[in-house]
């Protein structure tokens, strides 16, 4: 059969029921096996769109994401997907057409070096040279896009290889010599652990987004609950433990919760799990957590000690380290009540400083607010994605997850226009469930074509746009940080949010009086089919609390 | 949002106090690669990426033709060696790094010094290469090339020698290094 119709057997053999992507010259051959590859097929507006789409489909239901694109433009209209996935662990397979052989370095028509542009930012890439190698190199790039710390994997095939034919027979193994990610755990290191825990009297568990990637959400509650530990989750692990919970501290870092970072800064010993010390959350590294001695559990060893030195690394999966540990842990039968000083003084923290806001005294809709009332309207039972910036930290603080893979934004690259393409895959991946993007005025129209793709494909997502006309946290910044100049923040009137949305065959709505908030947006969620909905909030409201980029925890402001 | 957070310039005490772990000596990283394409470049781009230095770099068969190896150079003293090694294990075709200790370690490296020389200055230049158990390679009117094996200290020591005579041009391969008895590098 020909190299491109192994391919269609290759992915149905890894278990891939949807492919997001875009047809042009030099994957056509791949276009033509789709017809009847028996695979589904979501035709997007922009190559953006499709790697977001991807992304967010492996985010929400921890399988592999796949985005087709072709050479030249749409491959690196890919790039910004592939970077965000890899620098979140997302686990996504990338499939490029590039021109020719014969044209390969010629500079030919759409021709782009696919292979040297996304080099820095993917996990691993195939360059295909003869057509046998494809099935191989497409299985490889599943096993190494979902194993170990998960991420991006390219494979870029020239026209004339993907139409070559080829001896088609399954692949069963991989064979990649120089890969072996290290999941279990040392057993040694993980007792120490658990004896380090059981001493110290002013632990904190810090969990993120490893803990999710690794499935390892169950085996965090029982270890965090099986004694009295604290616990804050990164922006990228948000319901890895479920919130609300007496234990729980909420998010840390830059807009994170004061008791949550004092914890952090006045802890003994940190416990961190799947998570790597961003700068987002240590700030001034040199004044973080001066009183701590650090666990540091990751699969990916080069996280251990690069930023923060471990005491005690562990390099392994999250669920069987945290499964051990807790066996290790229980083993000891540490005095629970040694930690009654460190609990009150951190609900001292709690009681005097709680997660809050003025709120407006008429129909003003506070952002804050806003995403209260989503909360409140959609029971906190949807899949919640945003892009970045005020919008998102807000939706961090004030949506409560309760389940892992229900939280779906761009943490690590932030990328703007995430949030409606990322929805979109994740509802294609989960349409049983409710799925919700919070979005900026500024950021949505980053990828705001993918609508068409909804309305044409079927995919009900509600869209809830905070506008207030800037780009509002580089306007916060300014404001603060730069003595009130607003430069290029103001997004002026347009477009008409509604009209955006039916122009694209979605219904739009606008809200603007907070006080049937909450009922307007049930009816939004009601409405069938995908849904824009314009909230116009509060123009200059800031982000509280912060810590100042470069300063230390305990510099919070707000 | 981009540091700084103000609009203040950063000191330069600031910035230097952003290292850590340093080692303080040059670090020989033997590393085994599949042999194939694009893996010197995945190399490379790792080290321009991570801002770490290659002082010096080179790249062989070894005994079996499906891998090769790498031997390169890094100064400890200006990277956290233990970040440099981790990461270069992170790509899939790296297969095996050893970080050689340099007691146990046979390093070498080859250098061509071509010399200005006349008539007078050329004995004298053939009797420190006889000295340094370097070899007259090719003679002409007005200089002569000199070949020489050895530790990069040695070769160090030899430039120092020739410089005065007039160095027209020196090449030298970096080192390649091997590790000391039975057991394979």
């Amino acid at each position: 059969m020909r190299a491109v119709d192994a391919v269609m057997e290759c992915l149905k053999a890894e278990g891939v029921e949807v492919v997001f992507g875009l047809p042009g010259g030099a994957n056509l051959p791949t276009y033509d096996a789709i017809v009847s590859g028996g695979i589904r097929h979501i035709l997007v507006r922009h190559e953006a769109g499709g790697g977001h789409a991807a992304e967010g489909y492996a985010k929400a239901t921890g399988k592999v994401g796949v985005a087709f694109a072709t050479s030249g433009p749409g491959a690196t209209n890919l790039v910004t997907p592939i970077c965000d996935a890899m620098m979140d662990s997302v686990p996504v397979v990338f499939l490029t057409g590039q021109v020719r052989t014969e044209l390969l370095g010629t500079d030919g028509f759409q021709e782009a070096d696919t292979i040297g542009i996304s080099m820095p930012v993917v996990k691993h890439s195939f360059m295909i040279q003869s057509p046998p190698e494809i099935p191989r190199a497409i299985h490889e790039a599943f096993h190494l896009a979902r194993t170990g710390r998960p991420g991006p994997v390219l494979v870029d095939i020239p026209q004339d290889l993907s139409r070559a034919e080829i001896q088609y027979e399954p692949v069963t193994d991989v064979r990649l010599p120089g890969y072996q990610p290290r999941v279990e755990g040392n057993q040694k290191q993980i007792r120490q652990a658990a004896k380090a825990l059981a001493s110290s009297q002013r632990p904190v568990i810090y969990a993120g987004g490893g803990v999710v990637n690794a499935n390892a959400s169950q085996e965090l509650t029982e270890f965090v609950t099986s004694d009295r530990f604290p616990i804050t989750c990164t922006l990228m692990g948000l319901g890895a433990f479920a919130a609300p919970h007496p234990q729980w501290l909420g998010m840390l870092g830059m807009h994170g919760t004061r008791a949550a970072n004092y914890a952090m800064d006045e802890a003994d010993l940190i416990c961190a799990v799947g998570a790597r010390f961003d700068d987002r959350i240590t700030g001034k590294l040199s004044e973080f957590a001066p009183r701590a001695k650090f666990i540091h559990i990751d699969v990916d060893p080069a996280e251990i000690s690069k930023n923060v030195p471990a005491h005690i690394p562990i390099v392994g999966d999250a669920k069987h380290v945290l499964a051990k540990l807790l066996i290790e842990y229980r083993a000891i039968a540490a005095d629970p009540t040694r930690l009654d000083a460190w609990w009150s003084r951190i609900e001292g923290w709690r009681s005097k400083y709680p997660l809050t806001y003025e709120d407006s005294a008429d129909s003003e809709i506070k952002p804050q607010y806003m995403i209260q009332a989503l909360y409140e309207a959609t029971g906190g039972e949807a899949i919640v994605t945003s892009d970045v910036g005020q919008h998102q930290m807000w939706t961090a603080q004030y949506y409560h997850f309760p389940k892992p893979r229900r939280w779906v934004n761009s943490g690590g690259l932030g990328t703007m226009g995430f949030g409606l393409p990322a929805a979109m895959g994740a509802a294609v991946g989960c349409p049983d469930q409710l799925v919700c993007c919070v979005a900026g005025d500024g950021s949505v129209q980053m990828n705001a074509q993918e609508l068409a793709t909804c309305s044409e494909n079927d995919i009900p997502i509600k869209v809830f746009i905070m506008n207030n006309g800037y780009l509002g946290m580089v306007r916060q910044w300014q404001e603060l940080f730069w003595d009130r100049r607003y430069s290029a923040v103001d997004m002026g009137r347009f477009p008409d949010f509604v009209k955006l949305a039916e122009a694209h065959g979605a219904t739009g709505m606008r809200f603007e009086d907070k006080r049937t908030l909450v009922e307007d947006f049930k009816r939004a969620i009601a409405t069938e089919g995908p849904v824009v909905v314009d909230v116009r909030v509060t123009r200059e409201e800031n982000t509280y609390p912060m810590i100042p980029a470069g300063q230390p925890a305990r510099e919070m402001v707000g | 949002m981009g540091e700084p957070a103000t609009k203040q310039p950063l000191s330069l005490e600031e910035l230097e106090a952003a290292a850590s772990l340093r080692t303080g000596r040059k670090h020989v990283l033997s590393i085994l690669v599949e042999n194939k394409t694009g893996v010197l470049t995945r190399i490379a781009g790792l080290f321009a990426r991570r801002g770490f230095n290659i002082d010096t770099l080179t790249v062989g068969p070894t005994e079996d033709e499906q891998v090769s190896r790498v031997t390169l150079t890094v100064d400890g003293a200006l990277h956290p060696i233990d970040q440099v090694t981790k990461q270069l294990h992170k790509l899939i075709n790296v297969l095996k790094i050893r970080d050689l200790e340099p007691a146990d370690t046979v390093a070498r490296e080859l250098a061509l010094f071509k010399v200005s020389a006349d008539g007078v200055q050329r004995g004298e230049l053939m009797q420190i290469a006889e000295i340094f158990r370097g070899k007259v390679v090719d003679v002409s009117k007005r200089a002569v090339i000199i070949e020489i094996t050895g530790t990069t200290d040695k070769i160090a020591a030899f430039e120092a020698m020739v410089r005065p005579f007039g160095l027209i041009e020196m090449m030298r391969t970096g080192e390649i290094a091997i590790s000391r008895g039975r057991g394979e590098t």
